[in-house]
């Protein structure tokens, strides 16, 4: 039997008192004259409306999102330059001809990026940043989940919401909030001090463990989610199975919940650490001032010494950095939502 | 059973009358899904008003022949002819058929009457006689007094007639239930079937039903189209095709069966004798079916047909002897398994006519099997 | 099996909670706090409000970046809708391997990657078409709508790929042309998808500070740039009262949500009882 179309879930109610007055509105507006000259014109160009549909977006995309790629490629070839855009042409008219047209490709700026030591430090320590916060938001990320999908359904959603309600507010005040806390008069050294655990304050701002600790807090909704998504599905009778057949709690946590949250478990990193590899605010504000990141990097290069080059070359071996990741990404994100063939 | 009492509406057999013309003509239709192959070469006439079921497992290509009636899906071959008409490129939205949901496909955010009402609305009926007609319409399903609720606020057998009424109301030429009574539970159905006939009856609108349940197939059709593999194996009546399946494909899903191999050792007008390695007796049957002798055919027998008893018969054919293995009581039949000697298990049913019977068939208990020389039937395999 | 409190359970869930909300509270306490010195309490005060109120800088940026976000939300829920009906609906088109990725890879794509290349393709477009003349609030919402485009379709598609296809047969086989069916039918019932998506965008494109910087001009900083360059220079309590705003609207915004939703929760209840109570007939 099919899912039954009028199951509470499918009929989500919200939909109904919004379409109750929106339905007559969008009758009316589907007979209004621009709706069907539009439809009109679009029959008489041979448009379908399924041709209009995915084209629109498409085209969007492909103008916005995959073109710029292959300008930043561009750039990254080309030579610095005072001038505005700070940078050479790629292709410039040599003369009347389509055969002058002069290529210029320029593989300096990667030699560049090769030469200086810096920036391969930058690339292999924020691999190391991500990585590491990766780990310690999954540790904390975890349990977290796994608490709230085994609590009483009444309360489950609500705790979900305390989970997402950080992501609603803003990132930027959210890493703000960790200056007043870890800078040397602030609050954790101030805490400390008063309980006599320390008498001189520790330095924590502007430390690495300033920028794991921030990364963690401001993407730990990220891991929560799919893992709670993936735990609130299980089949507690496994886990049921397992004790009736002998297995200890944690032994069946071990050899059942964990194996089986594993999906759960790498749309969360997936979702925390490519991100995490390119962050900029977090080391800005809570990082070291000589922190190598590479979006901090990236950032510096473009804005303070005016090298479009430099940064784009950057930027693209990220990016190369990332694509294995992406695309693993994609297909867990396919197989999570591919239901229809 | 609606076969046996047709409405005077329409003519008791149509489909014997070969002056008449099918309502709906389905000429070799086929249709394949990226190589599969869901409906094979299927020809099949339905007449007007009647009440045809589609019957087969699931993956036997029912729905998609449904739903290349309804304009879902294009025929990859093939034609379909409603009331003279060719439908080939037609879409769903300008056919005169309209479809009844295994889901029954209840808009959430409408009211019933806003549901019903849908199909004139689209047809830009005037406001006035789209009330009328649907609280007609919510009469004639006695749902009147719930015609502002919504389907969220209905049980599951208003919803069945909400959906029932939302496609009726366009008066359409041929109505299309998929599982229409699938969604329902057992007591309700039961009730249900009977409603859906007499509704068909009494509006004479051309009905075809698909269902996988043999027992709702038998209830409410005029014919039954049996599809196996694409392919519809057998149409007749409900009679034909349970008395008389044409292969053993049909006997085994229609009903239960027990299916011996067997070899012709003679053979005359109207009768057959045959020989079956895992009987005792030689059967003894009465049939037009035309057999070379020595071929090798499958005889089946019902397990209603079979009867019990303690003494051996005293004729020369047509029984044999076996030991019972279980008994099954079911309340209105038992069920019993019984061994022959050749290993062969055969499955037969005995009424429980009366209250306390004292049980005279016991578990290893030998006991002798034997049948009317019409109960046999002859299938292909 | 399920045992009601198990205080490890209990403890995971105050640990937690206790690392997300302690930093959002302290916000919130010291934003009353008289002294400047943000960590040293001076006894309540309600002067950095006044203060904030004050600062047109932030108030002109806020005005910009509200409008960039409803703008932005708009456009990309129009575009997202669009994207998740045709991944969800057409399954088969061509390039729909390199649509798909275009979807889902801004999902996860390093904000300084996005930034610098969309100001890079302004930055050539400029000197090829002289469009767009500048930088400034349609180049900051067409970089966030090109962000928030593919959030709205993930949830788009997903809601579509749970709705039962036949409502949408239904329609058609009443007589509704398919346009008809998307407005009638398909629209209303996504509907609180819809909402969720425009929401989402919003609030991200509020939030974004990295691909704005890259993309906005001279004249033209929003509300986290604005707010970014006074943070790096150190803890201000006007920072705090601000944020103490935005997390009451938020909290506000997410308490009305949850009435709602327990109102409706009970009308269910009521409706299932009621469908319930009429199986006799």
């Amino acid at each position: 039997m099919k899912p039954d179309a009028q199951s509470p879930k499918a009929a989500a109610p919200a939909a109904e008192r919004l379409a109750g007055g929106s339905r007559r509105a969008l009758d009316t507006i589907g007979r209004l004259p621009p709706c069907r000259w539009t439809q009109a014109l679009l029959t008489r160009w041979g448009i379908s409306a399924r041709t209009a549909v995915i084209a629109v977006p498409y085209l969007w995309l492909l103008l916005f999102f995959a073109a710029p790629f292959v300008i930043v490629l561009k750039i990254s070839f080309s030579e610095t330059q005072i001038a505005m855009p700070p940078y050479q042409p790629l292709l410039e008219w040599a003369g009347e001809r389509l055969t002058d047209i002069r290529l210029d490709v320029n593989p300096g700026n990667f030699l560049y990026l090769i030469e200086d030591s810096l920036y391969l430090r930058a690339f292999a320590n924020s691999l190391q940043v991500a990585a590491v916060s990766t780990l310690l938001a999954l540790l904390i990320g975890y349990p977290l989940a796994y608490a709230i999908a085994r609590s009483d359904p009444r309360w489950r959603g609500i705790l979900l919401m305390l989970v997402i309600l950080p992501f609603w507010t803003s990132f930027l005040l959210r890493v703000y909030a960790w200056i007043g806390i870890l800078k040397n008069n602030g609050l954790l050294n101030n805490l400390l001090i008063w309980l006599g655990i320390i008498d001189q304050p520790i330095v924590m701002l502007q430390t690495d463990f300033a920028t794991y600790l921030g990364i963690v807090y401001c993407y730990l909704p990220f891991m929560v989610m799919p893992l709670y998504a993936n735990l609130e599905k299980m089949d507690l009778t496994l886990l049921e199975a397992a004790e009736d057949l002998g297995c200890r709690p944690l032994r069946a946590f071990a050899s059942i919940t964990l194996p089986l949250s594993l999906p759960g478990i790498v749309a969360g990193c997936m979702l925390v650490f490519i991100p995490a590899v390119g962050e900029y605010v977090i080391p800005a504000l809570l990082g070291p001032a000589d922190s190598l990141m590479i979006g901090k990097v990236l950032w510096t290069e473009f804005f303070n010494n005016r090298d479009w080059p430099v940064a784009s070359a950057v930027a693209v071996v990220l990016l190369l950095l990332l694509v294995a990741p992406i695309m693993y990404f994609q297909r867990v994100q396919g197989r999570e939502s591919g239901g229809r063939p | 059973m609606a076969s046996s009492a047709p409405a005077p509406t329409r003519p008791s057999h149509p489909w014997n009358d070969p002056a008449l013309e099918p309502y709906i003509r389905i000429e070799r239709v086929s249709k394949s899904f990226s190589g599969f192959v869901a409906v094979d070469d299927v020809s099949l006439n339905i007449y007007r008003s009647e009440l045809f079921c589609l019957l087969g497992g699931s993956g036997c290509g029912k729905t998609t022949l449904l739903r290349m009636l309804a304009g879902f899906e294009e025929p990859s071959s093939g034609k379909i002819h409603i009331d003279g008409l060719d439908m080939s490129g037609i879409p769903p939205y300008e056919r005169p058929v309209n479809m009844m949901f295994q889901s029954y496909a209840l808009f959430p955010h409408m009211t019933v009457d806003q549901n019903v009402g849908f199909g004139l609305k689209m047809e830009h009926r005037p406001r006035s006689e789209i009330a009328d007609r649907v609280a007609q319409m919510l009469k004639l399903v006695r749902l009147s007094e719930f015609a502002k609720r919504k389907p969220e606020q209905l049980s599951g057998g208003q919803r069945q007639r909400v959906a029932l009424a939302r496609a009726l109301i366009k008066q359409p030429k041929l109505l299309l239930l998929d599982e229409p009574l699938g969604a329902l539970d057992k007591k309700l159905r039961e009730h249900t079937q009977f409603e859906l006939v007499n509704l068909q009856e009494e509006l004479g609108v051309t009905f075809v039903v698909v269902t996988h349940d043999q027992e709702e197939a038998m209830t409410l059709s005029s014919r039954i189209g049996v599809m196996d593999h694409g392919k519809i194996v057998q149409v007749g009546t409900p009679q034909e095709i349970y008395e008389s399946p044409s292969n053993r494909f049909v006997a085994e899903f229609v009903g239960s069966v027990n299916v011996f191999e067997g070899q012709v050792t003679a053979s005359e007008a109207g009768r057959m004798r045959i020989r079956c390695a895992e009987l005792e007796q030689a059967l003894d049957v009465l049939s037009n079916a035309v057999a070379a002798p020595q071929a090798r055919l499958w005889v089946a027998i019902r397990p209603e047909k079979i009867q019990l008893a303690l003494q051996p018969p005293q004729a020369a054919s047509n029984w044999t002897r076996g030991l019972v293995k279980e008994i099954a009581y079911l309340g209105d039949l038992s069920v019993l398994l019984i061994r022959l000697e050749s290993g062969k298990t055969v499955r037969v049913t005995r009424p429980n006519v009366w209250r306390h019977e004292e049980e005279s068939i016991t578990w290893e208990q030998e006991v002798y099997l034997h049948w009317h020389d019409s109960s046999p039937m002859i299938v292909r395999e | 099996m399920k045992d009601k409190a198990s205080p490890v359970r209990l403890s995971f869930l105050v640990f937690g909670f206790a690392f997300l909300y302690i930093p959002i509270l302290s916000l919130v306490f010291y934003s009353f706090n008289r002294s400047r010195l943000v960590t040293v309490w001076g006894g309540f005060s309600t002067e950095w409000y006044g203060r904030l109120f004050e600062n047109t800088q932030i108030l002109d940026a806020a005005w910009l970046s509200l409008r960039v976000a409803a703008m932005n939300a708009t456009g990309a829920t129009i575009l997202g809708t669009l994207a998740g009906l045709a991944l969800a609906r057409f399954s088969r088109f061509r390039g729909r391997t390199l649509f798909t990725g275009m979807i889902t890879a801004p999902l996860v794509m390093p904000e300084v990657i996005t930034g610098l290349s969309l100001l890079l393709l302004f930055v050539a477009t400029e000197q090829a078409f002289g469009w767009p003349e500048g930088r400034g609030v349609s180049t900051i919402t067409i970089a966030h709508m090109t962000l928030t485009l593919s959030y709205v379709a993930v949830i788009v598609q997903s809601r579509l790929s749970s709705l039962d296809i036949s409502l949408e047969e239904a329609a058609m086989d009443l007589g509704a042309r398919p346009a008809k069916v998307f407005l009638l039918i398909t629209l209303p019932i996504i509907s609180p998808a819809l909402v969720s998506g425009w929401l989402l965008a919003f609030t991200i494109s509020l939030d974004d500070l990295v691909i704005a910087s890259f993309v906005s001009g001279p004249g033209s900083s929003t509300l986290p740039m604005v707010i970014f360059s006074k943070v790096r220079l150190g803890v201000s309590p006007d920072i705090n009262a601000l944020a103490t705003i935005m997390v009451s609207l938020v909290t506000l915004g997410v308490i009305i949500a949850g009435v709602v939703m327990l109102r409706r929760e009970r009308a269910r209840q009521r409706d299932l009882r009621m469908a319930s109570a009429s199986d006799a007939s």
